[in-house]
């Protein structure tokens, strides 16, 4: 039993952590929240005050915003699709039984502590440079015309990027969640003649349901917003075919210095991850009740 | 294994889970590979055999200091690191051992402040260092990247401190044990290894932060992320000495990772996925 003494005792130690990450969240969202009310131009103070929602109209009619949002969209769920099918391919090949199981590990999972700049930079400069690039080569080696990725595909080449980048993180989740599937159950089920296609439909991919809705949760709150990666190789171009909401409010407030507009714009930021985290808390939740 | 797996079935494994590998880290792999050719190699096509010059990485360190920035990210990362298991130890500590009526909706409320966007909130914090003299300072981006870092360094420790089971407190207690005593004694030894793989986790994702590291520093404070960014645009042949500045920057933090790989499936799941 926790007496009086230890339960104040527990509340002095927590209050640190609690008071910074108050402070942290609260101080600087309210700033935002308040200039996305103001006209604030630091270049051209004469005409600042408050404006109303006429920053919210302003960031929404801009024909970018629609671009960023559908590019923000199609980001994650491309890159969602490719890490989680590609995740579970992956983590059901290391889960059999392979010579230099170890070593393979580490290859695949290595792409996860890359960081970003140096992911995207390695990938524009030694993969996909439409001259120096391997692909390149390759398109070269078969006769082929090389393809200028971040001009002509500039979205998917980025998707790709990304989808490397957390592929590993995908694979590494799943696999740790199908080597806890129970050896005795998956013999039964071979032992009542179940097929290897109808092991995975009925056993495997239930046991591992949980598995793929964190990693759906947790990088989609990642994948919302991608940065470095578009500041490094496309800097959001061509015109604005490879800027997401990120990007666009970064280009906003500390290119062009509409610091109000791009308030607006991180507020539905916020909103929008606000709904991701509403469904990701539960997910986790769920497992504090156990 | 009641069932002996057929040599066949193992080679055929062995070689697709070879292949996929590679394929995965070829990137790294020829970025390694490219670091030591000249720059004239670099751009004569494929080529995995390099003539082994070193003249790339000198190259870097004498063209743009490589080492400072080194140093800033070491600096940067592991400061931030220690200041943020300073302030959340004790507030798993709590949390694991007299859990209250809040505790759960702290812990949840904690990993929201996760999910806000950093981008919504870059203007006022570019202001606030701005102001306070924090642009451009080792300690203000230290500060950032623990306050970013915290909920995860909170949830790690908690769900590793549930773990330890609560009837060696109660039998250290019941021995006459002091609160400090319990601490010392009995928790810490058996909290270091949750700790440590706790710090080494947040060494790597404070090491690769790239968005606050990146706009947050000119030149004084700025670690590695910043320094390879400035490679975005090409100057002349440079592919060699590219390579020779990524493979600097990752090296450290890709061997870390090697032995935290188990750590990262607890850390970043929050505890959901064991």
């Amino acid at each position: 039993m926790a007496t009086q003494q230890t339960r104040s005792l527990a509340r002095f130690m927590m209050a640190p952590s609690v008071v910074l990450l108050f402070v942290w969240m609260i101080v600087p969202l309210a700033f935002t929240l308040w200039f996305s009310f103001q006209q604030y131009n630091p270049l051209n103070p004469i005409r600042d005050g408050f404006v109303g929602f006429s920053n919210y109209a302003l960031f929404y009619s801009n024909p970018a915003f629609l671009q960023s949002i559908l590019n923000t969209l199609i980001l994650v769920v491309s890159v969602l699709l490719i890490t989680v099918i590609g995740g579970i391919l992956l983590a059901l090949l290391l889960d059999q039984p392979i010579w230099g199981q170890g070593i393979v590990r580490i290859l695949v999972i290595s792409p996860f502590f890359v960081m970003p700049p140096v992911a995207a930079l390695v990938w524009k400069n030694m993969i996909m440079h439409p001259q120096y690039g391997v692909f390149a080569d390759i398109a070269r080696f078969f006769g082929g015309q090389p393809i200028d990725w971040f001009g002509q595909y500039p979205m998917l080449a980025i998707i790709i990027i990304v989808a490397w980048q957390w592929l590993p993180f995908a694979t590494l989740i799943l696999l740790t969640s199908l080597q806890s599937l129970d050896g005795e159950q998956k013999e039964a089920a071979e032992m009542d003649g179940a097929g290897f296609i109808s092991r995975f439909i009925y056993l495997t991919l239930p046991h591992m349901s949980r598995a793929i809705t964190v990693v759906i949760l947790i990088q989609t709150i990642f994948l919302l917003s991608v940065y470095a990666e578009i500041l490094v190789t496309t800097n959001g171009g061509p015109g604005y075919a490879s800027t997401n909401l990120p990007f666009l409010v970064y280009q906003k407030a500390l290119l062009e210095f509409k610091i109000g507009q791009a308030s607006a714009g991180g507020i539905l930021a916020v909103i929008l991850a606000n709904i991701v985290a509403f469904f990701a808390m539960r997910a986790v939740g769920k497992n504090l009740d156990k | 294994m009641a069932r002996a797996v057929s040599t066949q079935h193992k080679t055929i494994a062995t070689a697709a889970a070879w292949i996929v590998a590679l394929l995965v880290f070829f990137p790294i792999l020829y970025t390694i590979i490219t670091s030591f050719k000249s720059e004239q190699e670099a751009i004569q096509g494929f080529n995995l055999f390099p003539s082994g010059t070193t003249e790339s990485y000198t190259a870097v360190e004498a063209q743009s200091g490589y080492f400072k920035f080194f140093l800033n990210s070491v600096f940067l990362s592991v400061g931030s690191t220690i200041l943020a298991l300073l302030v959340a130890i004790p507030a798993a500590w709590s949390m694991a051992f007299s859990p209250g009526k809040w505790t759960k909706d702290i812990l949840m409320w904690m990993l929201s402040t996760k999910m806000m966007p950093a981008v919504a909130v870059l203007f006022p914090i570019y202001l606030i260092f701005r102001d306070t003299g924090l642009l451009d300072s080792r300690i203000g981006l230290m500060i950032m990247l623990m306050l970013i870092n915290l909920p995860i360094v909170v949830w790690m420790l908690y769900t590793y401190f549930r773990e330890i089971p609560g009837e060696i407190l109660e039998a250290a207690r019941m021995d006459g044990a002091s609160l400090w005593n319990e601490i010392v004694y009995v928790l810490t030894p058996m909290a270091v290894p949750g700790i440590a793989s706790t710090m080494l986790l947040n060494i790597i994702l404070a090491w690769n932060e790239a968005f606050w590291t990146i706009r947050l520093t000119t030149t004084e404070a700025a670690p590695l992320t910043a320094f390879i960014s400035s490679f975005s645009s090409p100057q002349g042949l440079f592919w060699a000495k590219l390579s020779a500045a990524s493979t600097l920057a990752i090296a450290p933090i890709l061997i870390m990772g090697w032995f935290s790989q188990k750590q990262l499936v607890r850390g970043l799941t929050f505890g959901a996925v064991k």
